[in-house]
């Protein structure tokens, strides 16, 4: 492959993600806002795959595209008048918004090129990631991990709770 | 079993030629599953399944157009390439012409890490199988934004069905394809392929090397009946209920290119099919004693001829199963895929786990 291949794919990935994600933000409509996150992860996911990381680049498609999106769009179908709604907040601090803005934007460049750099792995990956993060899930974050899932189950259970045809409470009405 | 020396060399030669700065390999490789899929849904897609549909129900199908309408299919694409491009007034104009296009390329980029025999695949990724089945999500937006962008209430009721019934039925599809990559111990496409391939052709797959490998298989089988929206479980473009579901008000190309995208997933759910269970590209035929059936009929191109005719068969059975079964309605769908298909993915994964470890 040509040297000059390999960045020219990235920065297209690259740019398909920031403008993706600046339309999310700046779309009148949501239902385009929330379209437009599509891109946004495919294009996350592909930055990932350029950092050798193609185990979780899969799993941001799956997780994000197959599953909070999809959440999310159903979410604004669902919603009446969703097309009338104004995204505008009725106070407009024009001024300390844009110092706030600029701030925040300084603070993260200056932290990035001060303290953030690249750096590299002590030891180098040997094989497939996908058989270190599970044989890593299994031992070291065994905790972590044993804890996320009951979590989510108790979120799940709750869901299911809340989401109950309510038999004795039908009764009584 | 030592991997095969020829593995990926058509590919990899393929992805490094490259005209000055260009680099056409690239595009070559990706073209080449988008050309199987326009030739293989125009020939057997579409003739095929008319022809078969004909013959269950003891009709002729058609035989106007050429010897016995070998030509019907092309007579249509020429009608579809005529036809006027019709977008509705009150649509969404932007998500309706993109809808279809999000839909096509979810299904196309699924066919990176196909292998189409030992020599060919586009991209031998090491996550290759958790690649084929996460890469539907995409799809599944594109169905959405067709829905959606049409602005019909059928659309949107067909899109919103089938959104959720490939959501769902991706828990116990995914679930059974991990028993297949528990048996590899990989999740790379073409590693799969070498571990089930040997001389006794048939006997090294995986389906007949576990004693309990049919219950996933079964399983997956269903599933990629209903992650494609086939029958019985096509309640998404429900004729009776639904006019055609979430692509009611497509007509032309665009029509074309949705039924270009379903006809691409029925060959991918059942390319991945026979490679994680029937040994995708090897050779069934087993070596008799001093004929050696397996070794000639091995080699790149024989890969390809087996691969395609695994998949070509396990379309055939999805037609079968559509002019034989009547539709499930939506809640009995939901029943099967948690009540019936996720409990038993989960028995058929820990039964796997426990054969892998003390077999």
């Amino acid at each position: 492959m040509n040297q000059l291949t390999i960045p020219i794919i990235f920065y297209i990935f690259a740019a398909v993600t920031v403008l993706s994600a600046a339309f999310v933000v700046f779309s009148k409509n949501v239902i385009y806002s929330a379209f437009s996150l599509l891109f946004t992860f495919f294009g996350v996911a592909a930055l990932y795959v350029f950092l050798s990381a193609d185990f979780i680049a899969v799993t941001q498609v799956v997780v994000y595209v197959g599953g909070i999106l999809v959440l999310l769009l159903f979410g604004v179908m669902f919603t009446n008048t969703i097309m009338q709604t104004e995204l505008k907040a009725d106070v407009l601090n024009l001024l300390p918004g844009v110092l706030l803005l600029v701030l925040l934007i300084a603070g993260m460049l200056f932290s990035f090129y001060t303290a953030g750099g690249w750096m590299p792995g002590m030891d180098q990956l040997h094989g497939s990631v996908v058989e270190s993060i599970g044989l890593e899930t299994m031992s070291r974050y065994m905790l972590p991990f044993e804890m996320v899932s009951i979590v989510l189950l108790v979120a799940l259970i709750g869901a299911a709770y809340l989401a109950r045809y309510d038999k004795a409470h039908k009764k009584e009405n | 079993m030592s991997s095969t020396p020829s593995l990926n060399t058509w590919s990899d030669a393929l992805s490094g030629w490259s005209i000055g700065w260009l680099p056409l390999g690239l595009v070559i490789v990706a073209a080449i599953p988008l050309v199987f899929i326009a030739l293989y849904a125009l020939t057997y897609g579409v003739y095929g399944e008319r022809k078969i549909s004909a013959f269950m129900q003891d009709r002729l199908g058609p035989m106007e157009v050429g010897f016995w309408g070998i030509l019907q299919t092309l007579a249509d694409i020429l009608k579809l390439l005529q036809k006027e491009d019709i977008v509705p007034t009150l649509a969404d104009k932007f998500l309706f012409v993109v809808g279809p296009g999000i839909l096509f390329v979810g299904s196309f980029l699924a066919f990176a890490v196909l292998p189409f025999g030992p020599a060919f695949i586009g991209a031998d990724l090491n996550v290759g199988l958790f690649y084929a089945i996460g890469i539907v999500a995409i799809e599944v937006v594109g169905i959405l934004a067709a829905g959606w962008g049409s602005n019909n209430k059928w659309a949107l009721y067909g899109a919103v069905r089938s959104v959720a019934q490939i959501v769902s039925y991706e828990i116990p599809a995914s679930i059974a394809l991990l028993c297949a990559a528990m048996m590899a111990g990989t999740l790379s496409m073409q590693q799969i392929n070498v571990l089930q391939s040997g001389p006794g052709g048939f006997l090294h797959w995986f389906l007949f090397t576990n004693p309990i490998a049919w219950l996933p298989f079964l399983i997956y089988f269903i599933s990629s009946l209903a992650e494609t929206n086939r029958a019985p479980f096509d309640i998404p473009e429900a004729e009776s209920e639904l006019v055609a579901g979430y692509f009611t008000e497509y007509s032309g190309m665009k029509f074309a290119v949705i039924f270009l995208a379903e006809y691409g997933s029925m060959f991918m759910v059942s390319a991945v099919l026979a490679i994680a269970f029937l040994g995708g590209w090897n050779s069934p035929l087993p070596d008799l004693g001093s004929l050696k059936l397996n070794a000639m009929t091995s080699g790149p191109l024989w890969g390809a001829f087996w691969i395609i005719m695994k998949g070509f068969f396990f379309i055939f059975v999805q037609m079968w199963l559509r002019w034989t079964l009547p539709r499930l309605r939506v809640d009995q769908l939901m029943y099967l895929c948690w009540k019936v298909l996720t409990p038993f993915a989960l028995v058929a994964f820990v039964l796997t786990a426990v054969w892998e470890i003390y077999r």
